[in-house]
């Protein structure tokens, strides 16, 4: 039997809130993941597992087969295949800092690198504890960005001034300090976009027939 | 001074202690100084706001006295804090300042062997 591929549509309602609509078990869709060695099949259980555990990773397999109208049994079965294929990565909390009492700024460096030396730049920053998240860019310069905290201004320059600045390669430095936050989320297999497309008109996610 | 105060306030450093000039906090220019010479070179080089920006901050002094280990220079920068100086005079007073240095450091007389 041939399975379909079904794309999902998403767009904003009326008050520019997105919206979408859960997806339903037992349809025939699917995305796939390669592997290494083997080719593993995502089918729309495994993704509304996914899509349970992102919204509480606390919640029990019987709460979330009862949840998603399966047994609790398969509900374990298919985490624990998706935690040896790497799918889930890990679970971890996210916590407010600010109501945890621990008083820092978060700052975007964009490093201007030698493109020889920008890998070992970026290994080196990845292995900093104030650096938070690394990347390279493509762009007319070699660019790589990092998200850094520090306790304040004053730690945030001395870092920058002593443990950045002088790396073999870097160029130069431009660093964003961030003031308000609007929004942080978690990537969500929901809105993978390799499996959903913004069309303009319309309000909920669509199924592709 | 002897001999060995001078050649010390005149080496290269490694580039972990070199001066690195910034134009604000964490908005590094590209431009570092490895050694006193150099320093000055640099002065007449960078941006002006990366001047105000240090000089203001206490980092040249620090870095004269810390790194090059040259006290008599870091009080006379830090002197120049008072004026409260900007743009092309801060720069120009800036270079008169370490180039006068500059130029005592390397007009000593080196030592003679009796």
């Amino acid at each position: 039997m041939t399975r379909k591929q079904r794309n999902f549509y998403i767009f904003p309602t009326k008050n520019n809130k997105f919206k979408h609509q859960s997806l339903d078990i037992g349809r025939e869709a699917e995305i796939t993941v390669k592997l290494k060695n083997n080719t593993l099949i995502l089918d729309i259980t495994d993704l509304k597992i996914l899509e349970a555990l992102q919204e509480d990773a606390k919640q029990t397999y019987m709460a979330i087969g009862k949840h998603l109208g399966i047994a609790h049994s398969t509900v374990y079965d298919r985490i624990k295949r998706m935690e040896q294929n790497g799918i889930i990565k890990k679970y971890t909390a996210l916590i407010d800092a600010e109501k945890a009492g621990t008083k820092s700024i978060t700052a975007i460096m964009t490093i201007y690198t030698d493109p020889k030396e920008s890998e070992k730049v970026a290994e080196t920053l990845g292995s900093a504890p104030q650096v938070l998240e690394v990347y390279t860019s493509l762009s007319e310069e070699l660019q790589i960005i990092a998200k850094v905290v520090a306790q304040n201004q004053e730690s945030l320059h001395d870092f920058i001034a002593n443990s950045v600045a002088p790396l073999p390669g870097v160029l130069r430095i431009r660093t964003s300090i961030l003031t308000k936050k609007f929004k942080e989320t978690q990537f969500s297999i929901i809105n993978d976009p390799k499996r959903l497309t913004f069309i303009k008109g319309t309000h909920n996610i669509k199924e592709e027939k | 001074m002897s001999a060995d105060t001078v050649s010390k306030i005149l080496r290269t450093v490694s580039r972990e202690k070199a001066f690195y000039f910034f134009t604000s906090i964490g908005n590094y220019t590209g431009e570092s100084a490895s050694s006193l010479k150099e320093f000055m070179g640099k002065i007449n080089e960078v941006n002006l706001k990366s001047l105000e920006f240090h000089l203001y901050r206490g980092d040249f002094e620090k870095w004269i006295s810390e790194v090059l280990q040259d006290e008599e220079l870091a009080v006379e920068v830090r002197k120049l804090q008072k004026f409260n100086l900007t743009g092309d005079a801060l720069r120009n007073q800036l270079y008169v300042t370490v180039s006068r240095r500059l130029k005592r450091l390397t007009s000593q007389p080196s030592p003679t062997r009796i």
